[in-house]
């Protein structure tokens, strides 16, 4: 167990140092550096952050410049990044590109982790539901409504969302995080004004996650039905509720934890997109105006938390997985 | 000729998904062609119609702010886009199909690396890479080029169904007879292999059209797509910036979401129908 951990983690640092890599040499390959460019852009531009600017440039080319060496500059990057310093926001100077993604971070957080657990569980319930031979026929015609739901991308079903209860039926607000009067702090009429704001965007990745898990979840549950042992606990008169929920369900689930753990970078990829139909105050909201002034550091900068986000989830789920099936060993042989 | 005909529809005809799936992909591809012989295609150009306006007899889609006629932009879009993903798709295919073949066949370090490599950056978030390639090459985009940036990471499914389907089959009867008939790898491979595994390539290839076009999408949402040209995703791109769903102007982003919805429910059909074909057993279920 310990073994597995370990090499569990040393694949998690593989895909931090490998994505921060990627980061540094992808504007060095390019013909012309775009992060100089657009440094030196900014500085020609003056105004009033003008001589700030210039710092930034100095400070740029000190550690970046061309008459570093490139193994140098290498480790200047890899000490920024061990230490989460992304550099400045070139749009928001002087903020520096970490304080302002530190601002999106939680919100993106809690409602991802929010929006994909109840996806999660409805799904995988409804799924083993529409396979169980006893539950009310009706499940059958969600099938097809499902499927129809997980063809929208999130942020599309989004749209459709904030037409219709926002703009047309004005139930939900039309966007952002909380309501303007509200002040950010931990009170209750604040925390309300934020989970009402939530509810949409929530929605758009819930309904859309939801087919997938379903289907994904009936067609597991369908082989188990089949298996020899839920036709023992059946002919031992246990009750259809405990055959269903710890012979069934039980085993079918754990397939689908798996693909809990691979699909979290999709999910965490399409609701960057999502925050962006709703000018939620996450990190795909910060991505997103970042990406329209050309703020490299803060483009990175956010694109590295993801991932070490994402990365961290996945890793937690591979080495909890064995707590859930005692089968699994991850000794090697 | 007849007979043939008839022995080429008939599985098409048990198999209603995949014909289904097909028929909407090739209307949304010819409407486009047949579309612009109805249509002028200059509608699409910014600032040929008054702007905002809703749908119309003369303008059936409605304007949008720029002042494009949304009918022309839609015809000429959808061809654009489904272009991506096929580019993309076979991209992704092509080097799902050389990296899964060498992992499976060859094994042991190679396999352990290609398999690794797969795993790792199917549980990365995708778009986000994406983004940093797009805006580090910046520039004027060309739809080509999009559909080579989105195919860096439309190759990992591909490579992992054919790995694990390579690797069944290597241990198969008709392979071993083939080895011992003197038959060298890449011979085996070419006439063994890939005639077995030719519904699962085709399956792998709808998977990476489907991803290739989600994350081109994505990518054009967050603006970092061809500005110069119509795509589905520049389409909602623009509306997104000129805020279009707040000032009710459902008609310019309605209907490039339909036909994205239709686009991936194509694909979901032809796959699921593919998918029959290569796994019988799959027919009790549905």
């Amino acid at each position: 167990m310990r073994g597995f951990i370990l090499r569990r983690l040393g694949v998690f640092f593989l895909v931090v140092w490998l994505a921060s890599t990627v980061n540094f040499a992808l504007p060095r390959l390019a013909p012309v550096n775009p992060i100089r460019q657009r440094l030196l852009q900014a500085v020609s531009q003056g105004g009033a952050a003008k001589t700030d600017m210039e710092a930034v440039v100095a400070y740029y080319e000190a550690k970046f410049g061309l008459d570093q060496p490139l193994w140098k500059q290498y480790l200047n990057y890899m000490w920024d990044m061990a230490r989460l310093d992304f550099g400045v926001s070139i749009a928001n100077f002087p903020a520096r590109a970490i304080e302002i993604i530190l601002r999106g971070l939680p919100w993106t957080l809690a409602f991802l982790t929010v929006a994909v657990l109840i996806s999660f569980a409805l799904g995988t319930l409804l799924g083993a539901l529409i396979a169980w031979p006893r539950a009310p026929r009706f499940l059958q015609f969600l099938v097809a409504p499902l499927l129809t739901l997980s063809a929208i991308p999130y942020y599309l079903l989004g749209l459709v969302l904030v037409f219709l209860f926002a703009f047309t039926w004005r139930i939900f607000p039309l966007g952002g995080g909380y309501d303007l009067s509200e002040m950010p702090e931990l009170s209750l009429s604040f925390v309300a004004s934020a989970v009402r704001h939530s509810v949409l965007p929530a929605l758009s990745i819930i309904l859309s996650a939801l087919g997938s898990w379903a289907l994904g979840m009936r067609g597991m549950m369908v082989t188990t039905l089949g298996e020899d042992y839920i036709a023992l606990a059946e002919a031992k008169g246990l009750k259809g509720s405990e055959v269903f929920l710890r012979y069934a369900l039980r085993n079918a689930l754990l397939p689908q934890i798996t693909s809990l753990a691979l699909s979290m970078g999709t999910v965490a990829a399409g609701s960057v997109v999502v925050e962006v139909v709703f000018g939620y105050p996450g990190v795909g909201t910060i991505l997103y105006q970042a990406i329209q002034n050309f703020d490299y550091f803060v483009i990175y900068g956010v694109v590295m938390m993801i991932i070490l986000s994402i990365s961290a989830v996945t890793f937690l789920i591979d080495v909890l997985y064995p707590l859930l099936d005692p089968r699994i060993s991850y000794e090697r042989k | 000729m007849a007979a043939w005909l008839a022995g080429a529809i008939s599985p098409l005809r048990r198999n209603p998904q995949l014909v289904t799936g097909l028929v909407i992909i090739l209307i949304l591809v010819i409407m486009g062609p047949v579309g612009m012989l109805l249509v002028d295609p200059k509608g699409a150009k910014v600032g040929t119609a008054i702007p905002d306006l809703p749908p119309s007899a003369e303008y059936p889609l409605g304007t949008d702010t720029h002042g494009r006629n949304l009918l022309p932009v839609m015809l000429l879009g959808t061809p654009q886009t489904i272009k991506i993903g096929l580019l993309s798709g076979a991209i992704g295919l092509g080097v799902g199909i050389i990296l899964g073949f060498v992992a499976g066949y060859v094994g042991g370090v190679v396999d352990n690396i290609i398999k690794g490599a797969a795993d790792v950056l199917l549980t990365v978030p995708g778009l986000l890479l994406l983004v940093v390639i797009a805006i580090t090459v910046k520039g004027t985009v060309t739809v080509n080029m999009m559909a080579v940036v989105v195919s860096i990471l439309a190759w990992m499914w591909p490579t992992r169904t054919i790995r694990s389907q390579v690797l069944t089959l290597r241990e198969r009867e008709f392979v071993r007879m083939a080895k011992l008939g003197g038959m060298k790898g890449p011979e085996i491979i070419v006439q063994e292999l890939v005639p077995n595994l030719l519904p699962y390539l085709a399956s792998s290839f709808v998977g990476a059209v489907a991803s290739g076009i989600l994350a081109s999408i994505g990518l054009e949402a967050l603006g970092l797509g061809p500005q110069n040209e119509p795509t589905l995703g520049m389409t909602i791109f623009w509306a997104l910036r000129y805020t279009a769903v707040l000032r009710g102007l459902w008609w310019w982003w309605g209907p490039p979401i339909v036909i994205i919805v239709l686009t991936f429910m194509g694909l979901f059909l032809i796959s699921a129908g593919l998918d029959q074909i290569a796994n019988p057993r799959l027919r009790r279920l549905t």
